[in-house]
């Protein structure tokens, strides 16, 4: 049994009864919990906001030194490996489809369904990893890395374009980490029922940046995969 | 659907018919689609020699499949109007300095 108090701007303060935890139907000791949803969610969008200005600032350098380096760009992007870079955007845009419906069958009540969805989301982003891993393995072991002799004999525009492809993507493979951890959380949350149908928000705003990692990827790939 | 709606409705005595309002499963596979769509047609093109018009043209698919996401899957054509506010006020900010950026870089 809960009670809500709707406070000015959304904010609502929780009241939930004891009584589900063993006390007697009449024996109602109302708990405080503050809690507001609508404020967290915009504390996340604010917090992408920044992520978009971090990313914001290397696609803006990517241009600068396209336009520099344009033949050389358009060299360089002949050696990333399409196949991976389209198996890692299938990878990750079903990560979205799964992440969303994660939340979705949350919101409908199906427990057992959304801890599926969620662990399954979980599992495309160790895909990702591991396509990732031997996409870079194979270039590292070309000899192209950041400070190696084979990369120090290309044109400098080429030595650009992967310093920014080694710097952007693995910045990106960092979030998508950082989303696998909370996910998992998000799942165990879900299976102890503390992120459940009626208070969802943690799920939700992880799931956001999910989306988001997925939404730069959808900027990178062309970028560093297709324009050749 | 707004956060209170939802909220006030789980917390009634039969909270279980008020709870979900969102679109159906459906709706975000056929979004999931049409995003694998534009990834196949993104690839496709990466082929073919279109000049000038290459970068202009895989960074529109781009435009339109991020699009796709933060309508439907980071739920922002269903959101309240404060996050609507917020996320597209700042998207075109976003957009437009990248843009503008783009065009001084490119064409001056």
């Amino acid at each position: 049994m809960s009670k809500i108090i709707e406070a000015r701007g959304g904010a609502k303060l929780h009241l939930t009864s004891s009584a589900a935890h063993g006390h007697g139907d009449n024996d109602q000791l109302f708990v405080h919990e503050f809690r507001d949803d609508q404020g967290s969610k915009v504390g996340m969008w604010i917090f992408i906001f920044t992520e978009a200005l971090l990313f914001g600032g290397l696609f803006c350098m990517y241009m600068y030194y396209r336009n520099m380096y344009g033949l050389d760009f358009h060299n360089a992007a002949l050696r990333p490996d399409i196949a991976a870079g389209t198996n890692n955007t299938l990878i990750l845009l079903t990560s979205s489809l799964t992440m969303v419906l994660g939340l979705a069958a949350l919101q409908k009540g199906h427990k057992a369904a959304s801890v599926v969805w969620t662990f399954l989301t979980v599992g495309f982003g160790f895909g990702f990893l591991y396509n990732k891993y031997f996409e870079w393995s194979h270039k590292i072991g070309d000899g192209i890395f950041p400070g190696s002799e084979t990369l120090s004999l290309f044109p400098l525009g080429e030595i650009q374009f992967f310093g920014l492809y080694y710097l952007m993507t693995g910045l990106h493979t960092l979030h998508v980490i950082i989303g696998m951890v909370v996910l998992t959380v998000c799942a165990v949350k879900i299976m102890y029922n503390s992120i459940n149908k009626d208070k969802y928000i943690v799920l939700e705003n992880s799931g956001l940046y999910w989306h988001l990692v997925d939404l730069i990827w959808i900027f990178l790939f062309p970028l560093f995969y297709l324009l050749h | 659907m707004s956060h209170s709606e939802e909220l006030a409705g789980s917390s009634t005595a039969h909270g279980e018919s008020i709870g979900y309002h969102g679109p159906s499963y459906g709706l975000f596979i056929l979004i999931w689609i049409a995003l694998v769509g534009l990834t196949s047609l993104t690839v496709g093109i990466a082929g073919i020699d279109l000049g000038a018009y290459t970068v202009s043209l895989a960074l529109l698919i781009a435009c339109i499949k991020s699009g796709l996401v933060l309508a439907y899957f980071m739920h922002f054509k269903f959101d309240t109007p404060l996050i609507k506010f917020l996320v597209g006020g700042c998207g075109v900010i976003f957009t437009g300095i990248i843009l503008f950026l783009g065009l001084d870089i490119f064409f001056i």
